[in-house]
């Protein structure tokens, strides 16, 4: 660097960002593996804009670094990744193998964790508190631990004061004000911040960012996929269905069908 | 195999064992004479985690970092002195998860969350877990050796008191934590609430994106407080700022199951059923006939929640 003395301080934040189906199709297990269906078209989990969002809001207000992205799929989908993309990250690493079909939890963080690795480490690494098709949610923590970074997970406000992380953290009575040294991994929950639309520029240059695809070998984890997974699954069956009732459409008297039910019931 | 040694993640609340906690500690002992419950703190609870079956306590003082990274040190730390559970069970909560995600890595063993069930056949141990809004049951079986890592939801068992003696608490430290130690919590803001708790009430009103807008949650409110139940909402509601997290009802909030649930302009997305599809009688008011809250009500109204909860509220104000 010789003489020159840098006194920005620049701030490089990797978001893991999660590609599925589409939520408002109806989910489906493949038959064969009993796995969820994921060869369809795939979008960016809005569970994950959040987290791009808050990045490249903290990466501005740093007044520089850039946001970058990773993914993991096994079908080397990337429109998922484009939308990050569009909105604003630089650069994606998306790990695609087939391989890589029924991984558990632990090894998806593994795989995600050797990714951060591949691009140098970064200031701070934000997940989503849990996808919107799988839920496992313990994913972002995983990674924390294998990275050997402290964490805050369920942030619903973050900022960058001083050098280090100033977190609002969701509890099931309020919030907790947490402090954290950087690097750090955080995650986020939804309504953390609010996810821009990409705009037509941002969509235009998006499409010549880098992604660069690699495979779990390349990242040297092994074992992936069933073979690297702690568990099998030895029964799918349906849940005794909840029978619907009456449906009425409302004439304007309907409510007291409400407070008779409620009489019957005896709570009024 | 036999599950020979069960460790569950106790929690409290207000100085007493939350119910989550008593639900696992009552499973537990099903399956296991050994059950050891780890809580932070002094262990000071013991006498009623012995009460619903804890036959050791194991204490873990962790000042003010987060429970993820302290607690699950300070477990790796008995484990490598030589007392290895088969079978360690969270509550699927905050806390739960982040100590479970932790100790995974450091056991490099799987986790499987959202839980509903646990058996163990003598030759495997096997978890349930709803999908797809609980329409679908996965049973999923560990392989491998243990110790095995499952969350479980809340209200998945009951709880019953076994008459047990106060457990024995062994204090454990939480060993030097390094650069993973620094998140520390500088202050707690607790958010008051009055009336009965979303998750033991016995009516719950909850709202969602249906009401239109913030101040119309307002109804849902009233009609709570007329009825003595709790207010609840989707978590649509709660992303946007409607309403605290503590309302939220569904897969990353609260787990209800009261005799009577009122769903307001809630269509009934798979995050929302699965925390209320347990509730004994459902009744519904959506504007869109097919929304997917009508399959599960008992009562479902197609109507205008502008219209139909101010005329529940006049006609209960009349009586």
């Amino acid at each position: 660097m010789g003489s020159l003395s840098v006194t920005m301080s620049l701030m490089n934040v990797i978001v893991c960002v999660k590609q599925i189906p589409d939520p408002a199709a109806p989910g489906a297990l493949d038959g064969a593996t009993n796995t969820l269906k994921r060869d369809g078209k795939l979008i960016l989990d809005d569970s994950d804009a959040y987290g791009v969002e808050m990045a490249l809001q903290l990466v501005d207000k740093a007044g520089g670094g850039e946001v970058s992205l990773i993914s993991m799929a096994p079908n080397g989908e990337t429109a998922g990744l484009r939308t990050a993309l569009a909105m604003g990250a630089s650069k994606a690493v998306l790990v695609s193998d087939p391989a890589l079909q029924g991984s558990d939890a632990l090894t998806t963080a593994k795989i995600l964790a050797a990714a951060v690795q591949r691009l140098g480490g970064a200031d701070l690494v934000i997940g989503a508190t849990e996808s919107s098709d799988g839920y496992t949610g313990t994913v972002p923590e995983q990674m924390a631990e294998l990275l050997g970074l402290p964490s805050v997970t369920f942030a619903k406000k973050v900022s960058v004061e001083g050098g280090a992380l100033k977190v609002d953290r969701q509890t099931e009575a309020g919030y907790d004000e947490v402090t954290c040294a950087l690097p750090a991994l955080i995650s986020v929950t939804a309504g953390v911040v609010e996810p821009r639309y990409p705009s037509f520029k941002g969509i235009m240059a998006a499409k010549s960012k880098p992604v660069e695809e690699v495979t779990a070998a390349d990242l040297n984890v092994t074992p992936v996929g069933w073979a690297g997974a702690g568990q099998k699954i030895s029964n799918v069956a349906q849940a005794e269905a909840r029978q619907a009732g009456e449906v009425i459409e409302d004439d304007g008297e309907t409510f007291g069908k409400i407070v008779g039910f409620l009489e019957n019931l005896k709570v009024i | 195999m036999a599950l020979n040694n069960i460790w569950v993640f106790a929690q409290a609340a207000n100085g007493a064992p939350t119910s989550a906690t008593l639900e696992l500690l009552t499973k537990a002992r099903s399956l296991s004479s050994n059950v050891t419950a780890f809580i932070a703190g002094s262990g000071a609870e013991a006498a009623a985690l012995g009460e619903y079956g804890a036959t050791a306590v194991l204490a873990v003082e962790i000042g003010k970092s987060l429970p993820g990274v302290a607690i699950a040190s300070a477990l790796k730390s008995v484990i490598d002195g030589g007392n290895t559970p088969d079978l360690i069970m969270f509550p699927q909560n905050t806390e739960g998860r982040d100590i479970m995600s932790r100790l995974s890595v450091k056991l490099d063993k799987t986790v499987i969350t959202n839980n509903i069930d646990i058996t163990d056949s003598g030759d495997g141990v096997t978890v349930v877990t709803p999908i797809f809004g609980g329409n679908t049951l996965v049973s999923t079986t560990f392989t491998g050796a243990g110790p095995f890592l499952a969350a479980f939801r809340p209200k998945s068992f009951a709880a019953e008191s076994a008459g047990g003696a106060a457990a024995a608490v062994t204090a454990v430290s939480v060993p030097e934590l390094g650069a993973t130690g620094s998140a520390q919590v500088v202050a707690v803001h607790v958010e008051a609430t009055t009336g009965p708790k979303l998750d033991e009430a016995n009516i719950v009103v909850a709202g969602g994106r249906g009401l239109g807008e913030a101040p119309s949650f307002a109804m849902v409110e009233e009609l709570a407080t007329l009825l003595k139940g709790a207010p609840g909402a989707s978590r649509a509601i709660v992303d946007a700022g409607w309403v605290p997290y503590s309302y939220q009802v569904g897969q990353t909030g609260k787990v209800v199951k009261p005799t009577i649930y009122i769903a307001a302009g809630i269509s009934g997305a798979t995050q929302h059923m699965v925390g209320m599809k347990g509730s004994k009688n459902i009744i519904a008011i959506n504007k869109d006939k097919e929304a997917p809250i009508f399959g599960v009500a008992d009562l479902g109204i197609v109507g205008d929640v502008h219209k139909v909860l101010p005329q529940i509220i006049a006609a209960l104000k009349a009586r």
